[in-house]
């Protein structure tokens, strides 16, 4: 059958078949199981009522249970097992064989850089444009263009990169834009503040940030918890502080070769961010239309108050507007961080995690499709669950604070 | 500790002109009362004081200086917001903190003056707790709170009773009063639509209408001495009776023949080229008093409404669509239906010719909306 044909007939029946459910069902509750006539009218009516809830919210409960429930239950049994050994029991093996592999720790890294970079980067770009497109006549067309990417699947947008980051032979015309402009550059005095100077600066205000964000939560007050939680958070700093000196280090003394072609997907780390890139594209819209709504939330006279207060543009807008929308902030940052944990398509079709862009979805993937593994691969799947979850039970009770 | 000084002061959006002409001096010290109908401009006028809306004609001094251009904070000002416009994320004791950590003040000097504020309010137990762990009364007053900490030389209030329920705006209007009392040298401008708040509170009400001033005066100027029409019906209630009639004798009294039939005697004085002109009548409801003999009004009592300590009376209305209405003091039990005919003491008759009271009659007519009510 034609496939316009087929996903038509597809969509009467199934839509048909939802009305269809529907209507009989209550059909049958009314006309034959409770009927609301004789002597028991009155019972029948409130009995009816106490069922009809259930029979709407039963095909849901039912397909969940069936695609969600029951598939968590399947895959921990499967990650305890051994199907090349009949379907033994072994255990944690499959546990400690993924835990001994280079790449899994390699996806558990990158899905960490991940997980600090997308949701940061992407709700502090929807913030911005949210705040700048606020009262300028054009703001509404702007945000409708930075909305667009949302509309534009996985893999299509990874295309689109991809063709950003593609490389031509030396000497032919460059279709990529990244290498067109990597091509313009020659070594010279512009290079140099682009290439060095900027970026120096640029990891040097991220290091103060750091350092900055570690002293202020040094110096609040708090029990053990508090105390245990500031030195994480201080060593975490420092730590941060460290990298960025070695990266500067490294990017003064680094022999950049101008004037070749680069394969930007095929270089260790740097390709990490390439691929994030593609995610924040996509996810700073969806920050941007949250927030934008949460903003004008805000009563202005508390904003007017702070102008007659003193406070300037920026004291506003950090002291007065974000402390007030921050639950939406939050609420913003976790579901992206739902979505970045659980990374697939893009990796899949950008790199498929070869050069150091392994990610946990797609690790499962390979170990459980490609290399039929579905020991370690089910072990995988457990992990991104355990990471999963507490993000996803904080965000549905902070979503649920929310609308109270 | 500020006068100001409006001179010719216009705002307008785009081609619509919603205040022109506005002139104002306002002394050291002083209460001002901004009342109007709404949407007259009040609102509009004090946040051009505040620096919050642009004023876009004239000129306003502060203290001598033409502050049309500087922000607000640096007016010397402070605001209280009808809703109170509390910072919700902030403690009690943050948000009358906040400006003075703009402001970059020592800890210790604002640590005294939250406490002093505080003080003055009875804030003592609530410094810790949230806007919305506050009543509307408890947040009205960290409002003023906020103010006061900033020592500003012009307080300015946009409808700040408005959000409380009846017995509490009593209880806070008192509050203010005293504050103000408190504070001699401290200059507020005060919007309000609650007439009493405006008699009780206000050294001068400047009552607003149709994009200009319709009168400045003491609350009792306004009441006894209204310039035109407008003002009289918009001051007291009910309103003013406003009754047609020509203008038969003149000279230190006026005596005037009612349409309805009566006739009325006024100490307002007339000159002689005012004989045969057609004026307006206006007596207040509690000025009207049973007539004996010479009436200025007679009619046929329709509904009454006994209040305890007034009872309202309501006639047919006579040359215009508002029932005449007449309060007599105490209750009056069986006057449905009666014909009753009323007069007033000659002092307390008011003549408008062609709006304006024959009282002002040098001043240049205002331009003001016709109707109060
Ligand atoms: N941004 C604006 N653009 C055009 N007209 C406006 C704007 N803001 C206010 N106005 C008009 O200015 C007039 C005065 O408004 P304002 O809020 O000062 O009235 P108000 O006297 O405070 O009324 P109320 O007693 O209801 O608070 C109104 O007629 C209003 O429609
Ligand atoms: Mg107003």
């Amino acid at each position: 059958m034609d496939a316009a044909l087929l996903g038509l007939s597809t969509i009467i029946i199934g839509v048909g078949g939802c009305l269809g459910y529907f209507y009989f069902s209550n059909l049958f509750l009314d006309r034959v199981l409770f009927p609301p006539k004789g002597e028991n009218a009155g019972r029948n009516i409130n009995r009816a009522n106490q069922i009809r809830p259930w029979l709407f919210v039963f095909p849901a409960m039912f397909a969940l249970g069936l695609y969600l429930g029951y598939p968590v239950f399947e895959t921990l049994r499967l990650s305890l097992i051994d199907r090349s050994q009949d379907n033994a029991f072994v255990g944690f093996a499959n546990y400690n064989q993924m835990f001994a592999e280079a790449k899994f720790w390699e996806a558990m890294r990158n899905n960490m850089l991940w997980l600090i970079v997308v949701p940061a980067v992407s709700t502090a770009f929807g913030l911005l444009v949210a705040q700048l497109t606020d009262r300028i006549g054009w703001g509404n067309i702007a945000k409708s263009i930075i909305f667009m990417p949302m509309a534009i699947s996985f893999v299509g947008a990874s295309v689109i990169f991809k063709l950003i980051y593609d490389a031509r032979p030396e000497g032919t015309a460059q279709i990529g834009v990244m290498n067109a402009v990597w091509m313009s550059f020659e070594g010279g005095i512009g290079s140099f503040i682009f290439l060095k100077v900027f970026p120096i600066i640029l990891i040097l205000s991220f290091a103060a940030m750091v350092a900055y964000i570690g002293y202020i939560v040094l110096r609040m007050a708090g029990g053990v918890w508090v105390m245990v939680l500031k030195l994480v958070a201080a060593l975490f700093s420092v730590w941060m502080v460290v990298l960025s000196v070695q990266s500067v280090w490294g990017v003064a003394t680094a022999n950049l070769p101008y004037g070749e072609p680069q394969q930007w997907l095929t270089i260790p780390f740097f390709n990490n961010f390439f691929l994030m890139v593609v995610l924040i594209w996509i996810q700073t819209g969806f920050a941007m239309v949250i927030l934008s709504a949460a903003l004008r939330g805000i009563p202005e006279e508390t904003v007017e108050a702070a102008v007659v207060d003193g406070a300037n543009p920026f004291q506003i807008f950090f002291k007065i507007k974000v402390p007030q929308i921050m639950p939406t902030i939050v609420v913003v940052w976790t579901t992206i961080t739902l979505t970045v944990l659980k990374i697939f398509d893009i990796v899949f079709a950008m790199t498929n995690g070869q050069w150091q862009t392994q990610v946990l979805a797609n690790y499962m993937y390979d170990k459980l499709f490609r290399a039929n593994d579905w020991g370690v691969g089910s072990a995988s799947a457990m992990i991104i669950m355990l990471l999963v979850s507490p993000i996803l039970i904080w965000n549905i009770h902070n979503a649920r604070k929310e609308m109270r | 500790m500020a006068n100001l000084k409006l001179t010719d002061v216009a705002k307008s959006y785009g081609t619509v002109n919603v205040l022109k002409n506005i002139d104002l001096d306002i002394e050291t010290g002083e209460l001002i009362v901004f009342v109007g109908p709404s949407g007259c401009g009040k609102s509009t006028l004090l946040r051009m004081i505040a620096g919050l809306e642009q004023i876009t004609g004239g000129e306003l001094q502060i203290d001598g200086m033409v502050v049309n251009d500087v922000p607000p904070s640096q007016r010397g000002i402070a605001m209280v917001f009808q809703s109170y416009a509390l910072y919700p994320h902030m403690t009690v004791r943050e948000n009358m903190q906040f400006a003075l950590k703009i402001a970059k003040m020592d800890a210790a000097q604002i640590e005294e003056r939250v406490e002093r504020a505080a003080k003055t309010l009875q804030l003592h137990n609530l410094l810790d707790r949230l806007p919305k762990e506050l009543s509307g009364g408890q947040r009205q007053r960290v409002a003023i709170g906020r103010s006061i900490v900033r020592d500003p030389k012009v307080y300015l209030f946009d409808e700040p009773l408005s959000n409380l329920d009846a017995a509490l705006r009593v209880a806070t209007r008192i509050e203010i009063a005293q504050l103000k009392e408190q504070m001699p040298n401290s200059t507020m401008i005060y919007v309000t639509h609650d007439q009493v708040e405006a008699m009780t509170l206000a050294t001068r009400i400047v009552v607003l209408a149709g994009g200009g001033i319709a009168q400045v005066g003491t609350p009792l100027d306004l009441y006894e001495r209204p310039e035109n029409e407008f003002v009289a019906q918009f001051i007291g209630s009910p309103a003013m009776n406003l009754l047609p009639g020509t203008i038969v004798e003149t000279g230190d009294r006026t005596v005037v023949d009612m349409e309805g039939g009566g006739r009325a005697v006024s100490t307002v004085p007339s000159r002689e080229a005012d004989r045969g002109m057609a004026v307006n009548i206006g007596v207040r409801p509690e000025d009207f008093v049973e007539a004996d003999g010479a009436h200025i009004f007679r009619g046929k009592v329709g509904i009454t409404e006994a209040l305890g300590e007034v009872t309202l009376l309501y006639f047919e209305p006579q040359g215009g669509a508002d029932p005449v209405i007449g309060k007599l003091q105490g209750i009056h039990k069986g006057l449905r239906g009666q014909d009753v005919a009323l007069t007033a003491d000659p002092a307390k008759v008011h003549v408008f010719m062609g709006t304006q009271s024959l009282l002002y009659r040098d001043r240049p007519v205002k331009e003001i909306a016709t109707k109060a009510h």
